[in-house]
Order: C-alpha cells, then sequence, then structure tokens
C-alpha cells in the first residue's frame, strides 16, 4: 500500500484498502476559519448538535477577512468566537494569537505525522508534508465530523513524483510545485493524492515541502504527501501535542504512474494569470511591469520565505509606484522576523507589513487591485478577480522572485537585483 | 429533491474556478438571497438577472477548482439552477454539491452537443440527459451507491440525522 492508503485504512480500521473504495474514518482534526466554520455551526445546531466530538481536535481558525475587515465580517467572526466558547475548545486562535491555519497549525504541533486531517478550506492539503493524510473539504463535511467525529471518503489513486538532482539557485518548494502544475495542468491530478518524492524533496527545509503539498490541489488533488524523514521528525520534536505515527509507501505499493522531474532544469517559476498552470521560467516572461507585490500566505509565509526576501531586498528600494506588502505568516514567524532584524530591511526598502492573515490573497482586504492592476505573489491562486477586480491580474512566484520584481517594478529575476 | 427536472441551458467553459461562481469579496455573509444576486457575477454580469428557476448549467472541466467555499454551489442553487452538467468537477465542489443536494452530473458528450439556451430533460435517479431542441440521448457517469444514498437522504446533514448519530 502508499503511504495515504496505509493511513486511511488505520483509521477505518481496515486491514488494507483499494483507490475507489469508499470509507468511513475516524478524523484526527477537523479546521475551519471564520468563512466556512459559520456555515458549518448553523448546520450542527440545525441538526441538533449539542457537543463537538472531542474539544482537542476541531480547530477553529478566523484568519481570512481578520482583523475584521468589515461588520459583516465582524459577524462571522463573532459566531465562531461564541461557538469555541460555548464548545470550550482547546485550539481556537484570534487577535494576537491567530495566524494563517494552514502555517498554525503544524507550528503548535496540532497536526503530527499520520494524521487523518479535514479542513473546510481546500489548502488543508498542506499537511501531507508532515505524512498526514489531509484534505479540503466543505462546511457541511466539517459539521457533519464536528458531530460524529467521522467522515465518507473515497480512497484515492496515488502519483507519484519524483524530483532528481540539485535545486538551481533561487528555485525553493514553491517552484517545483508550479513547475509540475504547468507540467500537468489544474486538473492533472483531479481526485487523487499526490505523492512527492526523490532526493529534492529530501534537501527541502520542512518550510519548503509545507509549499509543494500546499499546491496539490491546484493540480486538482485531493492531497499531497511526503515521507517523513529526520527532517519531519526534528520539526515535530518539542511541538507535537500527540504521538506522531510515522508510515511509509511499500515497496510493492502500487501508483497509477510515476512522474519524473530533473531539477537541473527547473529555474525560478511564475504563473501567468488566470490559471495556476500557465507557467514559464522568470526569465523567459518578458517585460512585464507591476503595480503591487505580496509576499505571504499558507504557501510562502514561514520564516525561511522572509528570509530570503530580507537577503533580496537588502539595501534596495521597492520601485517607485509599486506597494511592496509582506504578511508573516504566524505571530511567531512574526516575532521571529523581527528579531532577526528582517523588518528593518523591509521597512528601509519601503514595504508595509502586515499582521498575519489571508488579507489580500482571496482579495479580502489588505491590498486588494484596482481594474488592470497587476501584482506579483507568492501565494497559490491566480484565478480571475482574485485579488480585485476582475480586470486585475496576479502572478504566481517565490518569495526571491516576488522581492526582486518588487525593486524592479517588473517581473524580475533575483539575480538581477542581487550582485554575487 | 426532484429526480427529474426540464430547463434551458446556460454554458460556460472550462476551469471555471470558485471565484467565479462567487467573488470572495462576498463571503462576509452567507444569506442565500445575497449570494444568489452575486452568482457568476465575474463570468457573466447579467447572469444572476437574467436565470430563472429549473434552469440548467452546462460547463467544461473542471467546474468548480479552487476554494473549499461551500458558497459556490449554494449561490448556484440559491439561485434557482436545478442541476449543473459539466465534463468533469473539481472534487471539493463535488463533494459539496452532493452534502447540499444540488443534482450535478458529469457527462462529456453532452456537454460537447449542448448550446447555451437547448433546452434538456434530465433524470438524475438514471444519468440519462435528453436535448430535447437538438434531440439526442446522453448518459452521465455512474452516481456510486453511496452518494445516491446520500442525495435520497436528502444531503449528508439529513443522512446522520437518520442514521441516528447526533
Ligand atoms: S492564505 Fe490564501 S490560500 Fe491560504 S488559507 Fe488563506 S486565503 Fe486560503
Amino acid at each position: 500500500m502508499t503511504i495515504t492508503e496505509k493511513i486511511l485504512a488505520l483509521h477505518a480500521g481496515k486491514k488494507d484498502v483499494t483507490p475507489g473504495e469508499l470509507i468511513n474514518a475516524k478524523v484526527d482534526i477537523a479546521l475551519g476559519n471564520d468563512i466556512t466554520a459559520p456555515i458549518a455551526i448553523t448546520e450542527f445546531r440545525g441538526v441538533g448538535g449539542k457537543k463537538v466530538f472531542n474539544r482537542d481536535r476541531v480547530v477553529l481558525v478566523p484568519d481570512h477577512f481578520t482583523p475584521n475587515k468589515d461588520i459583516l465580517s465582524a459577524i462571522q467572526s463573532k459566531a465562531v468566537r461564541e461557538f469555541a466558547v460555548e464548545q470550550k475548545l482547546t485550539h481556537y486562535y484570534e487577535g494576537g494569537d491567530v495566524g494563517v491555519e494552514h502555517a498554525l497549525l503544524p507550528e503548535k504541533g496540532i497536526v503530527v505525522s499520520g494524521d487523518l486531517v479535514i479542513g473546510a478550506d481546500s489548502h488543508t492539503c498542506t499537511y501531507g508534508a508532515l505524512g498526514a493524510f489531509s484534505t479540503g473539504v466543505g462546511s457541511t463535511d466539517l459539521a457533519a465530523v464536528m458531530i460524529t467525529g467521522e467522515l465518507w471518503f473515497k480512497v484515492p489513486p496515488t502519483i507519484k513524483f519524483v524530483y532528481y538532482g540539485k535545486l538551481n539557485k533561487w528555485v525553493g518548494g514553491k517552484d517545483l510545485i508550479l513547475y509540475t502544475i504547468g507540467d500537468i495542468g489544474v486538473d492533472g491530478a483531479l481526485y487523487k493524492a499526490m505523492e512527492f518524492a526523490g532526493e529534492a524533496i529530501g534537501r527541502l527545509s520542512m518550510d519548503g515541502r509545507f509549499s509543494v503539498c500546499n499546491m496539490a490541489v491546484e493540480a486538482g488533488a485531493k492531497s499531497g504527501i511526503m515521507e517523513p524523514d529526520e527532517v519531519t521528525r526534528k520539526y515535530l520534536r518539542n511541538r507535537a501535542e500527540r504521538p506522531p505515527r510515522f508510515h511509509f509507501s511499500d515497496p510493492g505499493a502500487i501508483y497509477e504512474s510515476t512522474m519524473e522531474y530533473d531539477c537541473a532544469k527547473i529555474e525560478p517559476q511564475v504563473a501567468l494569470p488566470h490559471l495556476p498552470e500557465n507557467t514559464k521560467n522568470v526569465t523567459d516572461v518578458g517585460n512585464i511591469p507591476i503595480d503591487q507585490v505580496v509576499i505571504g500566505s499558507c504557501t510562502n509565509g514561514r520564516i525561511e520565505d522572509l528570509k530570503v526576501s530580507a537577503k533580496v531586498l537588502r539595501k534596495n528600494r521597492v520601485a517607485k509606484n509599486v506597494r511592496l506588502i509582506i504578511i508573516p505568516a504566524t505571530p511567531s514567524i512574526y516575532r521571529e522576523a523581527m528579531e532577526r532584524g528582517y523588518f528593518d530591511v523591509f521597512l528601509k526598502a519601503g514595504a508595509v507589513i502586515s499582521p498575519p492573515t489571508c488579507g489580500p490573497c482571496l482579495g479580502g482586504h489588505m491590498g486588494i487591485l484596482a481594474p488592470g492592476e497587476r501584482a506579483v505573489s507568492t501565494t497559490n491562486r491566480n484565478f480571475m478577480g482574485r485579488m480585485g477586480d476582475s480586470t486585475s491580474e496576479v502572478y504566481l512566484a517565490n518569495p526571491a522572485v516576488a522581492a526582486a520584481s518588487a525593486v524592479k517594478g517588473r517581473l524580475a529575476h533575483p539575480d538581477e537585483v542581487v550582485k554575487p | 429533491m426532484p429526480m427529474k427536472m426540464r430547463g434551458t441551458v446556460w454554458k460556460f467553459g472550462s476551469d471555471i474556478d470558485t471565484d467565479r461562481i462567487i467573488p470572495a469579496r462576498h463571503l462576509n455573509t452567507s444569506d442565500p438571497a445575497e449570494l444568489a444576486r452575486h452568482c457568476m457575477e465575474d463570468e457573466d454580469p447579467g447572469f444572476a438577472g437574467k436565470v430563472k428557476p429549473g434552469d440548467i448549467i452546462v460547463a467544461g472541466k473542471n467546474f468548480g477548482c479552487g476554494s473549499s467555499r461551500e458558497h459556490a454551489p449554494f449561490s448556484i442553487k440559491a439561485a434557482g439552477v436545478a442541476c449543473v452538467i459539466a465534463k468533469s468537477f473539481a472534487r471539493i465542489f463535488f463533494r459539496n454539491s452532493f452534502n447540499m443536494g444540488l443534482p450535478i452530473l458529469e457527462c462529456p458528450d453532452a456537454v460537447d452537443s449542448t448550446s447555451a439556451g437547448d433546452t434538456l430533460d434530465v433524470d438524475f435517479s438514471n444519468g440519462i440527459i435528453k436535448n430535447v431542441t437538438k434531440n439526442k440521448v446522453f448518459k452521465a457517469n455512474p452516481i456510486p451507491q453511496f452518494m445516491q444514498e446520500l442525495v435520497r437522504a436528502g444531503g449528508l446533514m439529513k443522512w446522520i440525522k437518520k442514521r441516528g448519530m447526533v
């Protein structure tokens, strides 16, 4: 069996499972946010739900429109808060404790290897980087799990993606996944599990691995996953709140197909509007002037992302008439970036530093685009109108490319800004 | 929910994402009337004003890709759309639709041979789609037994309630 099948079988109380099989499985962690949880709470109450199945395992993170951007979103957040208080939830975060959910849960050790996680948010697939099965669902699914602690799943077939060789300079997890989506398309892994493997994955930090699994859904996948290793174990040490369970794919595991990539061929990538599959090498996009740059989100708002941004921005200044918005993904990343002196670099460069929030990633607040404006963003979606007006454009890239583009006022390669 | 429907077709292309079905700027509410008013706003600004109860959406591949927001199938349902037929659906949208009782069918051939404004007869129970305008009949991909059960129960929450799990 693959690692995915093993985790699903274990949670369904079965010896084995095969792709296509419908199972009912126990859920370790169920997540909701300020957009999806209010609907789940209404449905929970609507069928007469009184108590969540386990107050340690239902996690509510109002991160999308917070700090509340308007009255309606304040009403949604209030509903989440009242429910969290009523149910005495252990994991409810707001104010100075809240961060972008998919950065916050692993950081706090709420998700561990071997878990089965569902979240009413499509990027729940991020936690696959820890060797957990995690997948995005809807609010009704979340309501069902809050009551029963279980949910129905169709066991997905797995496609294996193997990355050979060494990463080129300025290339990170974001580029591997953009390159892959560019290759297989936005429905290239529809309904499937993507298992990421190979020496290049092994050499990625946890931050880089989260970026890869985060965007599995952008290829249509149900989940992304990586086998745990020493890097995973080290990350979990002193933070896992439950004992992790390490699973590995059997040597004879059956994959629907296997894709292989030579990392020597992968340069920093850019996904052009309006689909993540429209990828090109940054050096091949030509002269595209920009109005805004966003560095943050559950894809690239972690400390390693801010570190490389600071490296590019040091002694540089954001181009005239370009707004650079930097959003550390969690309060502890925020503090660490401050203590390491990155804020000084960012402020000198002319950046705005936002509190942790999803904010502009989904066109919520903190940097909405006007008609015709163009942004380079380290987020995961460049759909039409995603960050503002429907005639605005989003170009997806890694943090180094985003920072270099802010300095140049157009899409740029980091080498254009950082002299070796 | 009714298993048989007849309606007029609205046709859309491939990879219609959840931001186009209902943009995030309207996600600060879950009020059905409000969500219906903005359904497909960035794709076809006139859609919400013109769509009639019982109409059918026909679309290309990967319909509903992107966010997990249930507001997407919900806004379609609230706009009065009876059924969505596509070449394929993104998986969370697929799941959400069954969980909330919005009938959806996958049928690439029917999509290719159907134009905007055609009249379709759809029988959800056996997946038979008849294009009345063009006088052609198609069969959609079969729906797994369990999902039919969900639909018969009236969605996931009612299914749970029926099984006494609350
Ligand atoms: S940062 Fe963006 S993609 Fe991630 S959870 Fe928030 S809105 Fe979704």
